[in-house]
């Protein structure tokens, strides 16, 4: 054997000894035998990532409308509005569609034309205090609007809504909010948006009436929350598999995770660190990261994430210490101790969660990965970001790991219970395109 | 001779590269909190000017909630400190981010107490926060650890 193989064989061997050594709970862990035990931390850790872990829905102090049921009725109704729109055709539900999981499977949102990034599902959404990859908003009524007045989405307008609802939907309106404002005189088409004649016409609108056409479009929003935030996760196999082992209940079958699954599990919360962020029941931490997804190609300047975000949070004309909110200063904690500035902040966006992440191919916040695989390859690699500093480390982990963890997402699926199913939406929810 | 020399030091090179990396490698992945924190509540500020505890509401701190918090101060001596300026800041020393909020100590409530406002930790792990305090005994800062 020649000196150089001698002393490269001798490092392999140091090396493999010193990586077993690092790697001490692996070497630690018994045989596996077809049920994995877990260690009381492990437990811990299981606990609070079951449905069952799920605090009860939280109050929303912006929104008075938030648990009325027809402030909800009437929101599920405006959730299915198609004349809600610049062009008569698109609603809420062409992008968040019921029966995708509130969701489009499409890399971008498309509605009167073509978002910047990907359509986000709904529940659980009522949990975080931020909504939109960047957290623009900080409630969901304020996320609603935007929208509703974005000319790439619905591409509409907040007086031509006012004269919808007064003219088709006067009656429940009022039982909810109290008397429409005075529409006479208004023109067909007027906002703060972009489009300059619509923008030029809305300027005209004295401010007293801006305000009181501005509370009736919050009141849409408030609407569209209260149905919003009563879409409810239902328990998955991977909630049954937890609350039976917690219960030391022997495991049905339907409640059951394969082999490979709880493997996947096991590097979830372990090797592959993914529960650092995808924490608590619904797998997400509601906070913003930078973990170098690449940019959409044919973009020249990367989206910047929360660095905006953040901006736009705080100076939102429906924000929660806005006119429009009915929150009391004290209630907008989550804006008063935001993080406004900082190199954390470029690039980062918001943790979405996996429950159902499964079935809501493409991933990322302008759909760059087709498959969960091309997900899992990300974090395993952790490239440079494009912009700002990715907070990924390199996982090294096996093309055998990598499709354990899959297996593993996969057993967390299930079914959403949407309130009012048995009320036919009045319009199509047909996309456009 | 001189050849095999080379190969021979070019050799042990690759091995100290290769043990580098899977150190580096290894700490990424598997790296653990070091064993000797000091988790307490009370603590010592780091010039020993001032002695500080920290009261979170209720006996133990909720991941991905804003809370409130007092913080107590007072001298080497013993003695209540209520006129100070304090900071805050923190984060986790092994992922290398702060704190998802931007906390704020908010008023003075007396007998040295201090309420500290907008406290957040949205991952479990090793966090550490850290107190500025600026009063009459000078400046200096206090460090708390954490595991959630």
């Amino acid at each position: 054997m020649s000196p150089t193989l001698r002393v490269s064989l001798a490092a392999a061997i140091v090396t493999a000894t010193l990586v077993r050594a690092l790697t001490s709970d692996v070497v630690a862990r018994p045989a596996f035998t077809g049920r994995e035990k877990w260690t009381m931390a492990e437990r811990t850790m299981l606990r609070s990532l079951s449905l069952a872990s799920l605090d009860a829905l939280p109050a929303d102090p912006s929104n008075r409308y938030a648990d009325d049921s027809a402030a909800a009725q009437l929101g599920r109704q405006w959730f299915f509005e198609t004349r809600f729109s610049g062009n008569g055709q698109i609603s809420c539900a062409s992008c968040h569609k019921p029966d995708k999981g509130f969701q489009d499977s499409r890399p971008l949102g498309v509605g009167v034309g073509t978002a910047g990034r990907r359509t986000m599902p709904i529940a659980g959404a009522s949990y975080s205090a931020w909504q939109f990859w960047d957290g623009r908003s900080d409630s969901q009524w304020s996320q609603a609007l935007g929208p509703l007045e974005s000319a790439v989405e619905h591409g509409g307008d907040r007086v031509a809504y006012a004269q919808v609802i007064a003219a088709e939907y006067r009656r429940p309106y009022e039982s909810v909010f109290g008397p429409l404002p005075d529409l006479r005189g208004l023109p067909a088409h007027a906002g703060p948006v972009a489009d300059t004649v619509r923008r030029l016409a809305w300027s005209r609108i004295p401010p007293t009436r801006q305000r009181e056409i501005s509370a009736l479009y919050a009141n849409m929003g408030k609407a569209i929350a209260a149905f919003e935030r009563r879409i409810r996760l239902t328990p998955t196999r991977f909630d049954r598999y937890v609350d039976a082992e917690l219960a030391h209940r022997p495991l049905a079958p339907a409640d059951s995770l394969s082999v490979e699954e709880q493997a996947g599990l096991r590097l979830f919360i372990g090797k592959a660190s993914c529960s650092n962020c995808h924490n608590g029941p619904l797998l997400t931490d509601n906070h913003f990261h930078n973990t170098g997804v690449p940019v959409v190609p044919g973009v020249t300047t990367p989206d910047s994430g929360r660095t905006v975000g953040v901006r736009q949070a705080l100076s939102g004309e429906f924000s929660c210490v806005s006119r429009y909110s009915d929150a009391k200063p004290d209630d907008c904690e989550e804006l008063r101790f935001a993080v406004t500035n900082g190199a954390e902040l470029v690039r980062a966006f918001k943790t979405p969660s996996l429950r159902n992440a499964a079935t809501r191919a493409p991933y990322m916040h302008a759909g760059q990965f087709r498959t969960l695989p091309e997900v899992l390859a990300h974090y395993n690699r952790a490239p440079t970001a494009p912009a700002g500093t990715s907070e990924l480390k390199r996982l090294g982990l096996s093309v055998t790991e990598l499709r354990q963890i899959e297996a593993f997402l996969a057993t967390l699926v299930s079914s959403l219970d949407v309130p009012y199913t048995n009320d036919a939406p009045r319009s199509s929810t047909q996309p456009v395109h | 001779m001189r050849s095999s020399l080379f190969r021979f030091r070019s050799s042990v090179r690759s091995l100290a590269a290769v043990m580098a990396l899977a150190l580096l490698h290894g700490c990424a992945m598997f790296i653990k909190p070091p064993a000797d924190l000091d988790y307490g509540r009370v603590r010592t500020s780091e010039a020993g000017l001032y002695r500080a505890t920290i009261r979170p509401d209720g006996d133990s701190i909720p991941q991905g909630k804003l809370q409130k918090w007092t913080l107590h101060l007072e001298t080497a001596a013993g003695v209540s400190v209520d006129s100070a300026s304090v900071s805050v800041n923190g984060g986790m020393p092994q992922h290398g981010h702060g704190l998802p909020t931007k906390p704020l100590v908010t008023n003075a409530l007396g007998n040295g107490d201090h309420r500290v406002e907008g406290m957040k930790f949205n991952m479990g792990g090793w966090w550490v926060v850290r107190f500025r305090v600026t009063a009459a005994a000078g400046a200096d800062s206090v460090v708390f650890n954490l595991k959630l």
